[in-house]
């Protein structure tokens, strides 16, 4: 069809930029996220994501602590200000530039570099583009005076918000706990949906219409309904709130998804290999376990991925079914109830546990991306 | 590690559990209560035959009835009792519900995210899957703006605060418009407008979801009527408009309730990026506000966001059961 009247170049062109500009738009903001949680502390609240390769001005403070030499009635001080012992850590990869200094706090970039400036005492300071300075003073300080300077850092991409967010803030523990969770909860439900949806699709009985309507119309149910008579319901019979009782919920709620989509699929497969199975003397369990269940397996897979994403990535389930306490918070809990509140300004570590949160996910999104097409064509388009 | 190990023991348990279940079931059911045996054999076997649906129904059935059907009925109920529980106040948490401001607002903001979050959803899914539908590098187009489809909600609440954040250096609207000389502003205080902001979110996870269904019904319209449309001198806008669409108008329904549905239950985009302050509040999260001190009030909210959905859950029955006719 391509060569048919009808195509124009110009559509060509306008619609490769069009998408250009959707996928872009897409894009932007988890790049965003992913640059951000490489990048030191400093440097985020200094410049933003989009200029992450370039270098900063960030500003420091020190005390000019080389040993005074005295000429005279003046005393002399000389040295380098990125080799003094409270900035030298940040300079090690040399390659910074001075821009301005200053003296006191409220104006760290007061002077240019290269400016000579009189200091309170009647001596003079002087600190270059390249670190180098010179302080007069008329009395030898014995603690060496304080300089403000602003330097232009290069741009610095580190591990260490991963280190932080992984050992320090319990984050380990949380990605331990969405696992624990996760898991059970997607292999029980797939097991107990598939025979339910084999009896819908291929067993004759009174009121399978019904049934089959049910569980569409429990669909759309709304999670919330469940919440607060359920908590009461584990309460009395004693689970509580624990992981047996979210593997419990996420059970419940996974169902009408998972018997309507298999059932769909299932009621797909060629009549005639069920039939001449049940001619040979196959019984509805063999049946199942031997001709069902292996040519179900893109549906089988499918509804895994999307129950695996949608119980890795809940919030409201884990907040009422699991304790609120940290040693059993999931990481989606972790980040909206923790990180957020307690370092709600570390941009860095809120990146970064938002990363390791979505790692996971976007892996298994992207390996078997087929499968979850399927699954949702399976579930809206006949 | 424990938590590790009761997962394990846990899934051991449920999925052997399961399998001897359906296994010693129908083995008792075959060989103990109606034998394929003796003088009675033929009736049997019809016997079994008519059991066995049941058995492989029950454990879906059970979890279903308790995990969801239950919960309308005891949410009711509930919602018709005080806080502590013990006293039958009859409608009296819906009356209050209706004279708070808090209620008017998250009802009035979950209109505006029922209409808008779907319509926009749909519309840039349509656009994008007609655009991307014959260029060569189409696919990987789509898988990326499918993405945030895995992202959680969450996650993707963080993502956007690095677009709306009002520090010039960390929110990338913010520096636009420092670069064109405004001030910096906080999108997510913005009376009214707010609101959109944080549908932008869940529209910018939707998309991809429309995206792909539309596009293979969009390969499903057959050629020869968008053959016979160009032959007859269609523009391409025409063709989009008036051939594809309507062809393909039953799945913009069902992608539109879907992604309706998935609105009204959406409590994670609003808790994490505004907390309901700034009358940006939904039913959702006004609910969570009362979950864990007043049972009544949250149960009364949730059967609210219950009676909205009702329509979309009658309407997807009779269209699953014109489809199996």
């Amino acid at each position: 069809m391509d060569n048919i009247a009808g195509k124009k170049s110009s559509l060509v062109w306008a619609a490769n930029i069009s998408v250009l500009i959707l996928v872009l738009l897409w894009l932007i903001p988890t790049v965003g996220l992913f640059v951000s949680s490489f990048r030191d502390r400093d440097q985020i609240s200094a410049s933003g994501w989009w200029v992450a390769p370039f270098s900063v001005e960030l500003t420091y403070r020190t005390r000019a602590d080389a040993d005074p030499r005295q000429e005279g009635d003046l005393w002399f001080y000389q040295g380098n200000i990125f080799e003094t012992a409270e900035v030298r850590e940040s300079f090690e990869s040399g390659e910074s530039s001075i821009a301005a200094f200053g003296l006191r706090g409220r104006e760290p970039g007061a002077f240019p570099a290269g400016t000579e400036v009189e200091n309170r005492d009647g001596g003079t300071i002087t600190v270059n583009a390249d670190g180098s300075y010179i302080y007069t003073a008329t009395d030898p300080d014995d603690r060496g005076p304080r300089v403000y300077f602003v330097a232009e850092t290069p741009p610095d991409f580190t591990l260490d918000n991963y280190r932080t967010v992984l050992t320090a803030d319990n984050m380990d523990r949380a990605f331990i706990n969405t696992l624990t969770v996760t898991i059970p909860a997607t292999i029980i439900p797939i097991l107990i949906a598939a025979f339910a949806a084999y009896a819908l699709a291929w067993m004759e009985f009174p009121g399978r219409a019904l049934l089959i309507a049910g569980v569409v119309g429990l669909l759309v149910v709304p999670l919330q309904l469940a919440l607060v008579p359920l908590l009461n319901l584990h309460n009395t019979i004693g689970i509580g709130q624990s992981f047996l009782g979210i593997w419990l919920a996420h059970t419940g709620f996974g169902l009408p998804l998972a018997v309507y989509l298999l059932r769909n699929y299932m009621a797909g497969l060629p009549r005639d290999i069920i039939e001449s199975a049940k001619v040979d003397g196959a019984t509805d369990f063999q049946i199942f376990v031997r001709i069902i269940l292996p040519l179900s397996f893109p549906a089988l897979a499918s509804f895994a991925i999307f129950q695996f994403l949608w119980t890795w990535n809940d919030l409201l389930v884990a907040k009422v079914f699991l304790p609120s306490a940290g040693d059993s918070q999931v990481m989606t809990v972790k980040i909206a109830d923790d990180l957020l509140g307690s370092r709600g300004g570390d941009w860095g570590i809120l990146a970064t546990a938002a990363f390791v949160s979505i790692a996971v996910p976007l892996l298994v999104f992207f390996t078997m991306q087929r499968y979850l097409v399927r699954g949702l064509l399976a579930g809206s388009v006949k | 590690m424990s938590p590790i190990v009761q997962g394990i023991v846990t899934i051991i348990i449920g999925v052997g559990g399961c399998i001897a279940y359906f296994y010693f079931a129908n083995l008792v059911l075959d060989k103990v209560i109606f034998p394929a045996r003796g003088e009675k054999a033929g009736r049997n076997i019809n016997r079994a035959n008519a059991v066995r649906p049941w058995i492989f129904l029950f454990p879906a059935m059970f979890a279903l009835g308790l995990y969801l059907v239950y919960p309308v009925i005891g949410s009711f109920i509930r919602s018709l009792y005080n806080r502590a529980g013990d006293e039958f106040i009859g409608l009296a948490n819906y009356a209050q519900l209706l004279t708070s401001d808090d209620f008017r607002i998250a009802f009035f903001n979950n209109i505006l995210w029922v209409i808008f979050v779907p319509a926009a959803a749909t519309f840039f899914g349509l656009l994008a899957a007609q655009l991307t539908d014959r260029l060569k590098w189409g696919n990987v187009a789509k898988s990326l703006i499918f993405m945030p489809m895995a992202i959680s909600f969450v996650g993707a609440s963080l993502i956007w605060k690095f677009v709306y954040a009002q520090d010039p250096d960390i929110g990338i609207i913010n520096a636009i418009r420092a670069t064109l000389g405004a001030d910096p502003l906080d999108p997510l205080q913005i009376p009214f407008w707010n609101n959109f902001f944080l549908m932008i979110i869940l529209i910018w996870i939707q998309t991809g979801f429309a995206m792909v269904i539309l596009s293979a019904a969009l390969r499903g319209i057959p050629e020869e009527t968008v053959e016979a449309a160009i032959i007859d001198g269609a523009n391409p806008f025409q063709i989009f408009f008036k051939i594809k669409v309507p062809q393909i108008k039953s799945t913009i329904m069902v992608v539109w309730t879907t992604i309706t549905v998935l609105v009204l239950k959406v409590f994670d985009i609003v808790y994490t990026m505004t907390g309901g302050n700034f009358d940006t509040e939904i039913l959702p999260s006004y609910m969570m506000d009362f979950m864990f001190r007043d049972d009544g009030l949250a149960t009364a909210v949730a059967f609210v966001i219950m009676v909205t959905v009702l329509p979309v859950m009658i309407w997807n029955i009779r269209q699953s059961r014109a489809e199996m006719r």
